[in-house]
């Protein structure tokens, strides 16, 4: 039956996961690239609204309602509920003005399109495991979540630091929906409560960070260490 | 009782013993309750172990097994006689230190009471686990749990400096030790701790004899490291005095020979075949460590100092008569190895009952006085009779003296070194001797550091500290039972040692020394060597009661008190003339003072000149050791920069590493 339904859809289905893919690997280069505090996290936004619409294209390929559920829950935590959260965040903290980059734009692009090759030489040889709709979407997968490792690491702000490891966490989500037709329901809603509180314990962290230091700029925490 | 139930009354005893730690937590019961409660409970669970130890020396093996948390493994125990002895010889010092320690901690606070009572059950319980534990598992966790509670117990009296160092060495080297068990476990099991866990198990499966060297070496690191063997031993000398007394009594005299116990459980039972050099390395460890530690216990100014380094002459002692025993068990020689390891169980048996005697003596002492250093002390003897009378047949034991416990197990050790010639090897034929020299050497020196001891701090006038009160009731009463059993051990050792042969028969496949009678020792045979310890105290007692009724019936019985003559000279002969400490062990610093590095700093004319020899192994063995781990620590302190994106790209490179190699 499942098998029928996969076959009826993948025609239309398969190219249109192809496209949110290439989608996903793009906002996440987007995001690589911005500087604005604001637009990264409409960036993250629409990764989320992505995420959401992949993960009801792969219900609608699979026939499994349970997917339908995770599409409403991922718009309405990762699409609407974070960003506003970080927002929100952003509106109280007063954090204004641009993110200053540890590497410039260009280069940091450049490794981007290494990383880009790298994730794909090294899931090409999975793809024989996957089903034939979902072929390269594991490596679009490893290099969404390669690139906002990338973006964490070239960033001082704490707010972009956690935008990128809330897009990490996407990254691993698209690869578990999209690369391999959907995960159980409970592991996905452990996933969502862990990014959920993880983003808890940072909201109050950073409010703490600012009262010591009076910015949000990782490199005062250099102090904290312990002297040699 | 049943007695197949034996063991799991012990089991659930020393479950219960751990109630005292709750006990403290209430805040209604008076603090008096707290104390006298929470020891009691300790010294009922000893008493147990005294009746089950005794109990389990001449019968069967018993084994029990309780479900645990982990699926796989479960806690394991066994009670035969090696574990019944051990028992045994905690449960005699545990009842002594509990009931030393109600009197102890009489005049501690709310805080410190709490302190003591929360790890010393724990202790206890713990070392009663490690004795019965029949699985890797129940072993490991029990030793840890012995450390660690230990360690808590140091600092009790009080979190200085120094105490803290001393704890943090002792964990250190702790830790090190359990480290080396560990791997030694594992190496046993063949790497599988879950299906081939139980001690019963590690014997049946075969070792290549690499494997079996290896496992040897990591045994005696870990063992000799809680013995205080020679390289191993730093933190003895600073965790005994830092503790508590009844916690020194504890740590000396039954939880030092808990790593024997170990030593004959593991390399024993379970590595069946050894090397022929196992037996003469043993030998050689225990006697440079018995020397080096009886020199530094001769030479020590703080009295539970001097009895901790005597603790890990003691120690080397054992491990020189396991060593024998185990040189004669590979020529096949049975009953002289049962002989040499009687001699060392025995050795045992007797320091805990002398050392912990001497422990808690110290302990009245620094009650009643305030302080342990014996160039403030002395003239003890007028002001706490009592506590003088006891600490002076521990002393008489400790030296060895012949109608009491220390003598008894010395003797059997000689005994068995001087049946050497029996042996095929020529080489061991002619070094036995000399190792039989150089414990005569040392129970010299121990005998000439304990009169140290007692001479220093009993006899003579107090120098600047007077005590200030006898100690009390409890604290008389530990040591009088203590005191009672070293003179009743020392006068029926047969007794004693026909009890030891069902241990003898368990490792040494069988073999056993002859049946004694009560009253003689006879090792091997009538004709060769006999020990009549009720003679001797006989001939003591009469040669006493003679002296005394010649005195009385010659000089009267009044006791005429005058002042000492001074030469003719009109000098004024105060306390600090008497021979200080430092003074006393002089001669002996002279002879072996080439072998020392010691540190003169001179405070003015008149004053003593305190002398101070710092351990050799500090400069030669741990501090190289401790500069290389720092060295270490600042490499990789130097990947720490404290910024959040070079620890990100860290884990970032390794994922990319990670992908590349596992691809």
């Amino acid at each position: 039956m499942i098998m029928h339904s996969i076959l009826a859809h993948s025609a239309i289905i398969s190219p249109m996961l192809r496209f949110l893919a290439a989608w996903m690997l793009v906002l996440s280069f987007a995001l690589l690239a911005q500087r604005r505090l604001l637009s990264l996290i409409r960036l993250l936004a629409w990764q989320g609204v992505t995420l959401a619409v992949g993960t009801a294209l792969v219900g609608q390929l699979t026939g499994d309602p349970i997917l339908w559920v995770s599409a409403v829950l991922t718009l309405s935590i990762k699409g609407i509920l974070m960003p506003y959260v970080l927002h929100y965040l952003l509106r109280r903290l007063q954090v204004r003005g641009d993110v200053e980059m540890a590497l410039n734009v260009p280069s940091t692009q450049l490794l981007g399109i290494l990383l880009v090759v790298f994730a794909f030489s090294i899931a090409a040889p999975l793809d024989g495991y996957l089903p034939a709709a979902t072929h390269g979407m594991l490596g679009i997968a490893l290099a969404a979540f390669l690139l906002s490792f990338l973006m964490m690491i070239t960033r001082r702000k704490a707010i972009s630091q956690i935008v990128g490891f809330l897009a990490m966490d996407n990254a691993l989500f698209f690869a578990a929906t999209s690369a391999t037709l959907g995960m159980p329901l409970i592991v996905e809603l452990g996933i969502a409560l862990d990014t959920l509180i993880g983003l808890v314990v940072i909201g109050v962290f950073f409010f703490q960070i600012r009262d010591t230091f009076d910015s949000l700029d990782l490199h005062y925490l250099e102090h904290i260490r312990e002297d040699k | 009782m049943n007695s197949s139930d034996c063991l799991l009354w012990v089991l659930y005893a020393s479950l219960l013993a751990l109630l005292p730690t709750v006990l403290v937590a209430i805040p209604a019961l008076p603090i008096r309750w707290k104390r006298s409660l929470g020891f009691l409970v300790t010294v009922a669970l000893c008493l147990l172990l005294i009746v089950v130890g005794i109990h389990a020396l001449a019968s069967p093996a018993l084994h029990a097994s309780i479900p645990g948390p982990l699926t796989d493994l479960a806690w394991q125990f066994t009670l035969d006689p090696l574990s019944g002895f051990f028992l045994l010889v905690l449960g005699s010092v545990g009842f002594a230190a509990s009931l030393h320690a109600i009197g102890y901690f009489h005049h501690g606070s709310q805080s410190k009471l709490k302190q003591v009572l929360l790890p010393y059950p724990v202790f206890v319980t713990a070392m009663v686990w490690v004795l019965l534990a029949a699985n890797a598992y129940t072993f490991l966790v029990a030793w840890e749990l012995m450390a660690l509670s230990s360690t808590f117990l140091i600092l009790v009296e009080g979190q200085d400096q120094r105490r803290q160092q001393a704890a943090y060495l002792y964990l250190l080297i702790a830790h090190i030790g359990a480290l080396a068990l560990f791997v030694a476990f594992a190496l046993l099991s063949h790497g599988d701790l879950i299906s081939n866990g139980s001690f019963q198990r590690m014997a049946q499966l075969s070792s290549s004899p690499l494997v079996a060297n290896v496992v040897f070496g990591l045994t005696l690191l870990g063992f000799g490291a809680k013995l205080g063997l020679l390289p191993l031993h730093a933190w003895l000398p600073e965790a005994h005095p830092a503790a508590p007394s009844p916690v020194s009594a504890l740590m000396s005299g039954a939880m030092l020979p808990i790593a024997v116990y170990g030593l004959l459980r593991i390399d024993w039972q379970i590595l069946p075949a050894g090397a022929v050099w196992w037996g003469p390395l043993w030998l050689g460890l225990g006697l440079c460590s018995a020397l080096f530690a009886v020199l530094y216990s001769a030479l020590q100014t703080d009295m539970k100092r001097l009895l901790a380094y005597s603790s890990m002459e003691n120690m080397g002692l054992i491990l020189i008569a396991l060593g024998l025993s185990r040189i004669f068990a590979e020529q096949n020689l049975w009953p002289l190895a049962a002989l040499a390891l009687i001699a060392g169980l025995f050795q045992v048996l007797n320091h805990a009952f002398f050392k912990s005697l001497l422990f808690l003596g110290s302990g009245s002492v620094l009650h009643a006085t305030g302080t342990l250093e014996m160039s403030h002390l002395g003239g003890l003897i007028r002001s706490m009779p009592q506590t003088a009378f006891l600490a002076l047949i521990g002393i008489f034991a400790l030296a060895g003296l012949p109608p009491l416990n220390g003598f008894a197990s010395e003797w059997l050790l000689l005994q068995a070194f001087l049946l050497a010639p029996s042996l095929p090897s020529g080489m061991l034929r002619a070094i036995l001797p000399l190792a039989a020299a150089g414990v005569v050497l040392v129970t010299a020196v121990a005998a000439f550091a304990i009169v140290k001891f007692y001479g220093i701090a009993f006899l003579g006038r107090a120098r600047s500290a007077v005590a200030k009160h006898e100690a009390g009731i409890w604290e008389r009463a530990s040591m009088a039972f203590l005191a009672l059993f070293c003179v009743l051990l020392g006068v029926f050792p047969g007794r004693v040692v026909d009890s030891l042969s069902h241990i003898t028969a368990l490792l040494l496949h069988g073999s056993q020394i002859a049946h004694q009678s009560a009253l003689a020792l006879t090792p091997i045979s009538a004709q060769r060597a006999s020990y009549l310890p009720g003679v001797f105290l006989l001939g003591i007692a009469l040669s006493i009661a003679v002296v005394f009724v010649l005195v009385w019936w010659r000089f009267g019985r009044s006791l005429r008190r005058a002042p000492v003559w001074s030469c003719g000279f009109a000098a004024d002969y105060s306390a600090q003339t008497q021979d200080s400490p430092t003074g006393f062990s002089q001669p002996l610093l002279r002879i072996f003072g080439v072998s020392l590095s010691t540190l003169r700093s001179r405070q003015g004319l008149g004053n003593a000149i305190p002398v101070q020899i710092p351990d050799p192994f500090w400069k030669g063995f741990y501090l190289p050791w401790a500069r290389a781990a720092l060295g270490m620590a600042a490499m990789v302190s130097r990947l720490q920069h404290g910024r959040i994106t070079s620890y990100l790209l860290y884990s970032f490179l390794t994922l990319i590493v990670l992908l590349v190699i596992f691809r």
